[in-house]
């Protein structure tokens, strides 16, 4: 059980090795490891989302993954998403509709938000509560979070036109 | 004066009072660089991890820690023996009780703590405290309130054995922990007795979790050289903290030093202190190192202030035509195994007795008895001001079993029993004085606009092809703004709250305070309050709050007290701002004070427009030209002792559809109408709206900590533990009325907690109301499909025709 295992991935666009036990979350590798503690911790048992991260393509809760499974993944985290030409338009979108109050699920919401939006790049209301739906926020009520995936989509998809 | 563009472009660009301004907070957040708690890291930093009873009642026979002390990486296993030399085995509780920090002997409520684990990380901390063998004796248990003050009931609490006298009132039996008495009992009666009609129902507000989404913990770091503590920890009200801690470990005052970084949501769970955080404490001290400790979901659910958990009796009297005669409330509230509730410390039960509500109630008696039990400690109040959505519950429910008793329109009956705007201040018969209000106004602006008379004709179509609706109604008034030093204090410290500000020379600001932002955007509103107060512009006003070391001191924020206090303090220490530089403005133009006058960011020689001195110029000369005799610099600080509380107010309507075979309740719309006073952003005040009426949602429908005969909690996990996610939150409609609160200085009330505290109603009464055809005049919460099926089976109204 103690027996360390060098694993190697990349997060946000930075490849890096760490030695883990096999039994050492992901969520605890990030935060701890690599101080990227953006992505925290809300449950540890998969309901909350806080702990979303972005995983090969794919939004993750980092709470319930090993970080031995994340040999050559690919992983974002909040931490990586605004680029060098400014913020990302799903953050833009939660500061323009007050679509965050302690700030605490945010990330995790950031994290759902940035992959969904890949997914589904023009969604109904009922689409975005849907696909937001393994993210829980105690402060806000969704109806802003809702409407800050809804800008994000329309300025992704003004940009791609 | 300047010309009209321009004096409205300086306006706009000051960013003051009632403007939507963006939020300053979220920039940190949406990059990830927020700092919580258990983000803090320092070097040589060791973990804290507990044992916790699995018994709710149990003797503890002996702890052997010894296989847990071998495993490497290991520290200290601190117990209650540990802590007894220190004298830390037990600390004081917000409501004049003890409350064991570690297990003395016996433990009280299934997961009590029972056992310390420090260790070099957060695993082996948790594998230590799995190797802890704990032998204990099982004790019969009361799970039952009701049964607590039975003659035979299990003595719960034998280090209070023979002490009949509490901190409240004197104790009629060893599960006794109050009876709080107000009102005057026997006109009460009397009017019951002579009234021509009366109601009574039983009515339960269930045990549930405010549970935010980031749970408890703290960083306790003891510098042995220097002989000072510093703490990090998630606090609503850090000041507290510090004197508590002061106190507690007799460590000088100064010597502390209490840090709440960004807080990750409270709602009133973390107003108090746990045993988590003086474990940490102690283990630093003895150690020498820093220790964490953070809670996970599970602890946090299970022995972390609960709140409500009211077995309340309302009975009204009333006149033929639904006039209010008298209230009568009694209440049985189980408080667990310590009396570990937040309220001020007169104040038992909280401000419970607003429970008169909107209406001029003019006799009433409420007694309120606690009882302990075995089942986690707390009582704290879930974004409510102590106990007003307890408070509102009872009123805002009997007036429509009494509305419904007597046939006349929920709404009809609520305006015929409103208090009247000049009636204002009002006095109530439990003894608060009403600020302001227009409660009728808001109400029918509700009907209005949610076509209330057009919804009651499609019920009743409805109803007749066998379809359930509902129509709730919630027109509550809350009591915030705690309080007035001379009737509220927080272990002796009265619940003043403060603002200091400091003008820099080239004009911008910085101001701090004794509250304690937890997501409502202090950094945001507070810059607004100031910049209409001294016209530097918002943008340049910097805010901060959390570190004793530099915030003046404050009782923190709860109850909806920010913006009656501190925010009322902000304006006052503004206003002496603005008091010097008119000195010094009128010093630097060689006119007297009298010939200035104020506009927006300047001081303007009257009749004389381009005379004229901006902020900016005076701050700068604040520092190198004042007028003689005054001290140079450009500070204020101001400590505001509230002359009464705040009562904002809310008319609610929800209509619900409920599924007759499956149970299941749909909100089709909700609609709410706040009256807050002077608003100070919109934005703000939606955010609170929305977030708040969600949490009432999940009040209403699915919250519940529920425990089975032997004190098991049945379901502490976010699997059973209900949040609502996106799908199931219902889509809000809000809606405002402006009565400013006269006593404050900006006339603002408070909002945060009226969409919990009026939500909860709202969406009781609609369920309820669904079911009025049928004479059912109460359900309990919360309305889980399941819970609501069971009553449309017992009716038959699920038998398909
Ligand atoms: S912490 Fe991972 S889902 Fe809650
Ligand atoms: S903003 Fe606080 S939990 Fe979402």
């Amino acid at each position: 059980m103690n027996d360390k295992q060098e694993v190697t991935f990349t997060v946000n666009g930075e490849k890096v090795s760490v030695d883990v036990v096999p039994r050492e979350l992901l969520v605890h590798t990030l935060r701890e490891r690599l101080n990227l503690t953006g992505t925290h911790i809300g449950c540890d048992s998969s309901h909350c989302g806080a702990c979303t991260v972005d995983f090969n393509g794919r939004s993750v809760k980092a709470c319930t993954v090993l970080t031995v499974q994340a040999q050559d993944a690919h992983i974002v985290t909040v931490e990586g998403l605004a680029g060098p030409s400014g913020l990302h338009p799903v953050q833009e979108g939660f500061q323009q509709e007050h679509g965050l109050q302690c700030g605490f699920c945010t990330p995790g919401m950031l994290m759902r938000a940035y992959r969904f939006l890949q997914e589904n790049p023009n969604p109904t209301e009922d689409q975005v509560r849907t696909g937001m739906a393994g993210n829980l926020c105690r402060c806000t009520g969704y109806q802003n979070i809702v409407k800050a995936v809804q800008y994000a989509a329309n300025k992704l998809s003004a940009r791609s036109v | 004066m300047g010309i009209p563009t321009e004096h409205y472009t300086r306006k706009e660009k000051l960013g003051g009072v009632g403007c939507e301004r963006r939020r300053k907070e979220d920039a940190r957040f949406i990059q990830g660089k927020g700092n919580y708690v258990d983000d803090i890291k320092l070097p040589g930093m060791l973990h804290g991890d507990f044992v916790r009873s699995p018994y709710a009642h149990a003797r503890i026979k002996s702890i052997d820690a010894s296989a847990a002390l071998a495993l490497p990486g290991v520290h200290a296993v601190l117990t209650a023996k540990d802590l007894k030399p220190l004298n830390l085995h037990w600390m004081p509780t917000l409501a004049g009780d003890v409350q064991a920090v570690l297990a003395d002997e016996k433990v009280g409520f299934q997961y009590q703590e029972v056992a310390f684990v420090v260790a070099d990380d957060r695993y082996i901390a948790a594998d230590a405290a799995d190797m802890v063998k704990v032998e204990y004796e099982v004790l019969p248990c009361v799970s039952d309130p009701h049964r607590a003050m039975d003659p035979d009931a299990p003595e719960i609490r034998p280090d209070l054995a023979g002490k009949m006298q509490g901190a409240h009132s004197a104790r009629k039996h060893h599960n006794h922990i109050f009876t709080w008495e107000v009102g005057d009992k026997a006109a009460t009666d009397l009017a019951f007795s002579m009234a021509e009609v009366t109601v009574k129902e039983k009515i339960w507000y269930p045990r549930n979790h405010g549970s935010p989404l980031e749970t408890c913990g703290a960083v306790a770091a003891f510098d042995k050289a220097n002989g000072e503590l510093k703490l990090w920890v998630t606090s609503q009200a850090p000041h507290v903290v510090r004197t508590v801690v002061a106190q507690l470990s007799g460590l000088d005052e100064a010597r502390v030093h209490v840090v709440a970084p960004d807080v990750g949501g409270g709602f009133g769970v973390k107003v108090g202190i746990y045993p988590g955080y003086v474990c940490a404490i102690v283990a630093s001290i003895s150690l020498g190192r820093p220790v964490k400790w953070i809670e996970d979901r599970v602890e946090h659910l299970a022995a972390t202030a609960f709140g409500r958990d009211y077995h309340m009796t309302g009975e009204l009297a009333a006149d033929k035509d639904g006039r209010i005669k008298a209230l009568r409330v009694h209440v049985l509230a189980d408080h667990g195994a310590f009396d570990s509730c937040a309220d001020p410390s007169k104040w038992p039960a909280g401000f419970f007795n607003i429970c008169t509500g909107s209406y001029d109630i003019k006799v009433a008696y409420v007694c309120v008895d606690g009882v302990y039990t075995n089942k986690a400690p707390g009582g704290v109040s879930y974004r409510c001001s102590f106990r007003v959505t307890e408070a509102s519950y009872i009123i805002e429910r009997m007036i429509d079993v009494l509305a419904q008793r007597l046939g006349i329109d929920k709404a009809e009956i609520r305006l015929r029993n409103f208090i009247k705007p000049e009636q204002f201040p009002y006095m109530s018969a439990l003894g608060w004085e009403y600020d302001s209000g227009n409660y009728a106004e808001g109400l029918r602006k509700v009907l209005e606009a949610c076509d209330y008379a057009g919804l009651r004709r499609e019920q009743a179509e409805k109803r007749a092809r066998g379809y359930l609706m509902g129509i709730g109604l919630s027109t509550f008034t809350e009591i915030v703004g705690a309080g007035p030093t001379k009737i509220c204090d927080i272990l002796g410290v009265g619940m003043f709250d403060s603002c200091e500000i400091r003008v820099h020379p080239t004009g911008s600001a910085i101001a701090r305070f004794g509250t304690k932002d937890q997501g409502q955007s202090h950094r945001t509103t507070y810059a607004q309050i100031l910049a209409t107060e001294i016209g530097i512009p918002s943008e340049n006003i910097m805010i901060e709050e959390g570190d004793t070391d530099t915030a003046p001191y404050g009782l923190g924020t709860y109850g909806s007290r920010s913006t009656p206090t501190a925010g009322a303090a902000a304006a006052r220490a503004g206003r002496k701002i603005r008091a010097k530089a008119r000195k010094i403005a009128a010093h630097l133009l060689e006119v007297s004070e009298d010939d200035l006058e104020w506009d927006v960011d300047r001081f303007v020689v009257k009749g004389v427009p381009d005379q004229m001195k901006t902020m900016k110029d005076i701050a700068w000369a604040a520092y190198n030209n004042v007028p003689p005799g005054l001290e140079p610099g450009l500070e204020a600080v101001d400590y505001y002792d509230p002359p009464n509380m705040t009562y904002p107010s809310g008319a609610y309507l929800c209509v619900v559809d409920i599924d007759r075979y499956t149970g299941e309740v749909k909100v089709r719309r909700f609609y709410a109408l706040d009256d807050c006073g002077t608003r100070i952003n919109p934005i703000i005040i939606d955010g609170q709206i929305h977030g708040g009426l969600t949490e009432a949602f999940a009040v209403a429908m699915g919250q519940e900590l529920p425990y089975d005969k032997e004190g098991n909690l049945l379901g502490a996990s976010l699997l059973d533990y209900f949040i609502p996610t996106a799908v199931e939150t219902p889509k809000y409609e809000t809606d405002f009325t402006v009565t400013p609160s006269p006593h404050h200085p900006i006339g603002a009330k408070g909002v945060g907690e009226s969409p919990h505290v009026g939500g909860v109603s709202a969406f009781s009464n609609a369920v309820i109301d669904a079911f009025s055809h049928v004479g059912v005049t109460h359900i309990d919460m919360p309305y889980k499909s399941c819970n609501v099926w069971k009553m449309l089976h017992a009716l038959g109204l699920d038998k398909r025709e």
